[in-house]
């Protein structure tokens, strides 16, 4: 098709350096002004306020956190109502959970991706500025709602029939089940882009056993929100109808059942763990590679554990409900099925450890964290292994012991790797390299704090603290370790005042960073820090897992994108052979519009079903807009 | 008057007052099932630590000992990746392994936790929004009657409680004679359990059900066959008639001040449904759902305000003159 246009236009093999670089700029750029930056479909800056969007939610999230660690410092506090603390600990938990630790490790895929696999935008750019414009406004309307009071408090889990509408007559689980839908749909059009990318969109040469690891763990990882996101989204719709036009999908009287509920939002909910911690795995992979300087031990073997945790985390949902009275033997059978899953997470730490065993490790502040994982993470995974027990877990359910638990799991599975990635991916994405010695103070006041909040609720919950509680009474014994953990999330606060004051300080006044400060491998180190709108002035090809330690001077490049117009070069599924030039979308405001009227039919929708029929035309109209034909030349020709 | 009146007794509702509490731990085990729980958490507990210090020692092993040349990253010596990806191969069936032992082990501690005996002494407990109705059934029903908050139960012999909610899902647990067991609304569920010793053990509703699912406790008294039997006869009895002028008045406003709406008191024309049975009131040993000891000061606290002790819950703030107040204190407190 494209044949004809070749005498025509003008090619990147007939410009060199600079002239090349300012020319793919221009084309790449994102317009300026604010109704540019409102139309930007560049992976990096919508990646970007991704990162810092989640950050902002972690750091309220965090907030909240320290409320509760106040409150249950002492016993019969009255710091917080027991209104306040159902609504405080709700909102910690949907923050942490849907506004941060997973679009957080998608933020950092859509900046890294398109990077780590030599193209020069996302797949569907349109799609991705769509998507974080929805996780922003859902965001923000669940905490505009929760500063109007109107925060949900039936938990993050919101089981019915505590959060139907004959218990809860509010609007405030209808807060939390739309903001669910904000979300998911952010999680799923990213995760459809990330596929894409990763099997479309990768430089040539890069076959599927010369991907960077934590690209492979986000294709598992977007896999994992297509499958498991769904059914939270059918189990939020569910439970919206039943409270707006009382369809009873979850009501034992007419034939419903809350065991449904939590079936649906189980399947969804053991996934998304995995959703959150594999990509962990995949920035400590990277870390790790780099600064132990040499490749992961047992590449094919990380790679297969990441594909058998995904499979696997969708058969283990029913640990989640062993003291809902199932029968006992299929209990047992999930207890074997949920202990399984420490097999592939066993194999990769073993190959971390044997990485760790034969490189050289540069004890900077990423692999700080990175050990700092392994020794919190292990010891989550054994709490887990106790969890997974039926007997064990009629104990410990709902109890601190469990808090304890996913805390190490989820802290030290994803936070500890994803602040090691920020002190790792700071240079790339700013140009400056954050302070090493602030670091080192932030990785070990992380590392004391984490410990001493969490560890003495593993002892809380033995000693019979439910959770979920906002008080408790004096003759209860668990003061002092209350206090303890208290004082301890009060250090784990201060280590992330302190990577806050260490972001602040190194955007000024950070050293430069340079093309490559850690003398890494992977392809995102090739190009400028920051890169260029373009990524690359040429995409690069790639002749062996780890491009950049076989070829320090050059790197083989392709030629023949076109330099009129947004191009990418599409390459085959497995063995990444070039096959298409590919027009890649322009600036565009649709997409924000489209988040609007979106955004207005969601609203709308929790307090009037009519909201479907008024909410529709805006989205059609908008969409219509967004997908009108541009006249491409790729489309005239 | 009835304002300072309520001032006035509010502290006491406040005071920690300790003591009667009971035992409520997972690491102090009073029943049979408790018992085998963590003889199977210890099992677990051993394993977990065996791993986590192996770990701990390879991963700083492998920081400190001797390395590798520097700077040549891919230049990598091919015997130790083959001896490696053996290792880690072995380990791998090293943890399969592990895992399918502690899933036998752990099945083994299942059965005998939720092991079923046929003669069992069977009770009823409906969770409420937040409270606990319990239900002594029998064949015959002039021996059955209602309690709530308060178990009562004899030491050595297999308790059986059928579960069920009246409104949100609520769970049962009692953690030094068992593990938990979920409430959920239109479903039957059920749990066994033996207390081995006599003793107060507490328990608390672990599943969240809404806004004063913090002060949602109960007690559990174990007693000696015998007295567990003198127990069961006299609180199977109907109230005791109060003879005295004040607990005569008390009666009677207990009626008409509107408390009957919701309470039971047994033999009389009280019989409300919607709050806890109150025929033995002056018996028990804790008020609000173990939220406090009972004494004539935390009662009358309670019926002077109870929004401010808990919050949110459904028992009204009645207006009551202070003196009538006394007279109803004076007529719960004859409900031994």
């Amino acid at each position: 098709m494209t044949v004809m246009a070749d005498e025509r236009e003008l090619r990147d093999d007939a410009l060199n350096g600079l002239e090349l670089s300012t020319r793919l700029d221009r084309i790449w750029r994102t317009p300026s002004g604010l109704l540019g930056a409102l139309m930007s479909v560049d992976h990096k800056v919508v990646g970007r306020r991704y990162i810092v969007t989640a950050f902002a939610f972690l750091l309220l999230g965090g907030l909240l956190a320290i409320l509760m660690r106040i409150q249950l410092a002492g016993p019969e506090q009255t710091f917080l109502s027991a209104d306040k603390y159902n609504q405080i600990f709700t909102m910690h938990g949907s923050t942490m959970m849907f506004l941060f630790a997973v679009p957080v490790m998608e933020a950092f895929a859509v900046y890294l991706v398109p990077l780590m696999v030599g193209t020069r935008n996302i797949a569907f750019p349109r799609l991705n500025a769509f998507s974080y414009w929805m996780f922003l406004f859902g965001g923000c309307f669940l905490w505009i709602s929760f500063a109007l009071n109107v925060g949900p408090d039936v938990g993050w889990f919101a089981y019915v029939p505590l959060s139907s509408l004959q218990y809860t007559p509010t609007k405030r689980p209808d807060v939390w089940a739309q903001m669910i839908t904000f979300t998911e749909v952010a999680a799923l059009a990213v995760s459809v882009e990330i596929v894409v990318t990763v099997f479309k969109l990768r430089a040539p040469g890069m076959t599927l056993d010369r991907i960077p690891l934590f690209v492979w763990a986000m294709l598992v990882t977007s896999f994992l929100v297509m499958f498991a996101m769904p059914s939270i989204m059918v189990a939020s719709t569910s439970l919206i109808l039943d409270r707006l036009v009382n369809t009873r999908f979850y009501d034992s009287s007419s034939g419903g059942h809350p065991l449904l509920w939590q079936h649906l939002f189980w399947f969804f909910g053991h996934p998304e763990v995995y959703i959150i911690f594999i990509p962990g795995t995949g920035m400590v992979s990277a870390i790790l590679a780099t600064f132990a300087r040499r490749p992961v031990i047992g590449y094919p073997v990380v790679i297969l554990s990441l594909i058998a945790t995904g499979f696997l985390s969708f058969g283990l949902w029913v640990h989640h409900m062993f003291v809902t009275g199932l029968p006992q033997l299929g209990a047992g059978l999930f207890t074997a099925s949920s202990m399984l899953i420490a097999v592939p997470s066993g194999l990769q730490i073993f190959c971390w450890l044997a990485t760790l065993w034969d490189g050289r490790p540069v004890y900077r502040t990423p692999l700080l964290f990175v050990i700092g994982f392994i020794v919190i993470f292990v010891l989550g995974g054994l709490s887990g292994v106790m969890v997974a027990s039926v007997p064990i877990d009629t104990q410990v359910h709902d109890t601190y012991f469990v808090v304890a638990h996913f805390h190490y799991v989820l802290i030290g599975g994803a936070v500890f790797p994803l602040i090691g990635a920020v002190y790792y991916w700071f240079p790339k994405i700013t140009g400056r390299m954050l302070s090493e010695r602030l670091g080192r103070w932030n990785f070990w006041l992380a590392f004391v704090g984490f410990n001493v909040a969490f560890f003495p609720m593993h002892i809380l919950g033995l000693i019979g603290m439910p959770r979920r509680v906002y008080t408790y009474t004096a003759d209860m014994d668990w003061a002092h370790l209350n206090l303890l953990s208290s004082g301890g999330a009060a250090i784990f606060a201060l280590s992330f005042a302190l990577l806050l004051v260490n972001v602040v300080i190194s955007l000024r006044s950070g050293a430069l960073a340079g093309d490559n400060p850690w003398d890494a491998s992977t392809l995102e180190w090739a190009t400028s820090s920051p890169p260029p709108p373009q990524n690359f002035d040429r995409i690069p090809v790639v002749k062996h897992r780890d491009p950049l330690w076989l070829d320090h001077a050059s790197l083989p490049v392709v030629a023949g994108l076109s330099l009129e117009r947004r191009e990418v070069l599409l390459t085959s599924l497995a063995e990444a052979e070039p096959q298409i030039r590919e027009a890649s979308p322009e600036p565009s405001i649709w997409p924000l519009l489209t988040a609007i009227a979106t955004t207005v039919f969601f609203i709308g929708s929790i307090f009037t079903p009519w909201a479907v029929l008024w909410g529709t035309p805006p989205m059609a109209v908008t969409l219509i807009g967004w997908f009108w034909p541009g006249g491409s030349k790729e489309d005239e020709e | 008057m009835p304002v300072r009146m309520r001032t006035a007794l509010v502290p006491f509702a406040t005071l920690p007052l300790a003591a009667c509490a009971g035992r409520q731990s997972a690491l102090d085990p009073q029943g049979l099932q408790s018992n085998q729980i963590l003889n199977t958490f210890f099992v677990f507990l051993s394993v977990a630590a065996v791993v986590w210090i192996a770990v701990t020692i390879v991963l700083a092993v492998g920081m400190l000992r001797r390395k590798r040349a520097a700077d040549q990253p891919l230049a990598l010596h091919q015997p130790f990746e083959r001896t490696a990806g053996r290792v880690v191969f072995v380990l791998g069936l090293a943890t399969l392994v592990i895992v399918l032992g502690l899933s036998i082990v752990s099945y083994a501690g299942q059965r005998t936790v939720f092991a079923k005996d046929e003669h069992a002494l069977t009770l009823k407990i409906i969770g409420h929004q937040w409270w606990w109705e319990v239900r002594y059934e029998d064949d015959s029903p002039d021996k059955s009657f209602v309690t709530a908050n308060e178990i009562r139960i004899p030491t050595g012999q297999p308790v059986k409680v059928e579960l069920e909610s009246a409104d949100v899902i609520h769970s049962f647990w009692v953690p030094s004679l068992t593990g938990k067991m979920d409430l959920i609304t239109g479903q039957k569920n059920e749990l066994q359990f033996t207390a081995k010793n006599a003793g107060v053990y507490r328990g608390q509703c672990a599943e969240f059900c809404g806004l004063q699912h913090a002060h949602m406790a109960f007690a559990v008294l174990a007693l000696s066959p015998d007295e567990y039997g003198r127990w069961r006869d006299h609180e199977n009895r109907s109230a005791n008639s109060p003879t005295d002028p004040l607990g005569k008045q008390g009666e009677r406003l207990f009626r008409a001040r509107g408390c009957a709406l919701c309470h039971t008191v047994r033999g009389t024309l009280a019989g409300g449904q919607l709050g806890p049975d109150l025929t033995h009131v002056g018996s028990r040993t804790t008020i609000a759902a173990g939220t406090l000891p009972r004494t004539p000061a935390t009662l009358g606290a309670w019926i002077a305000d109870p929004q401010h002790i808990k919050p949110g819950n459904f028992m009204p703030k009645m207006p009551l003159q202070s003196d009538e107040l006394i007279a109803i204190l004076n007529y719960l407190e004859q409900l031994k």
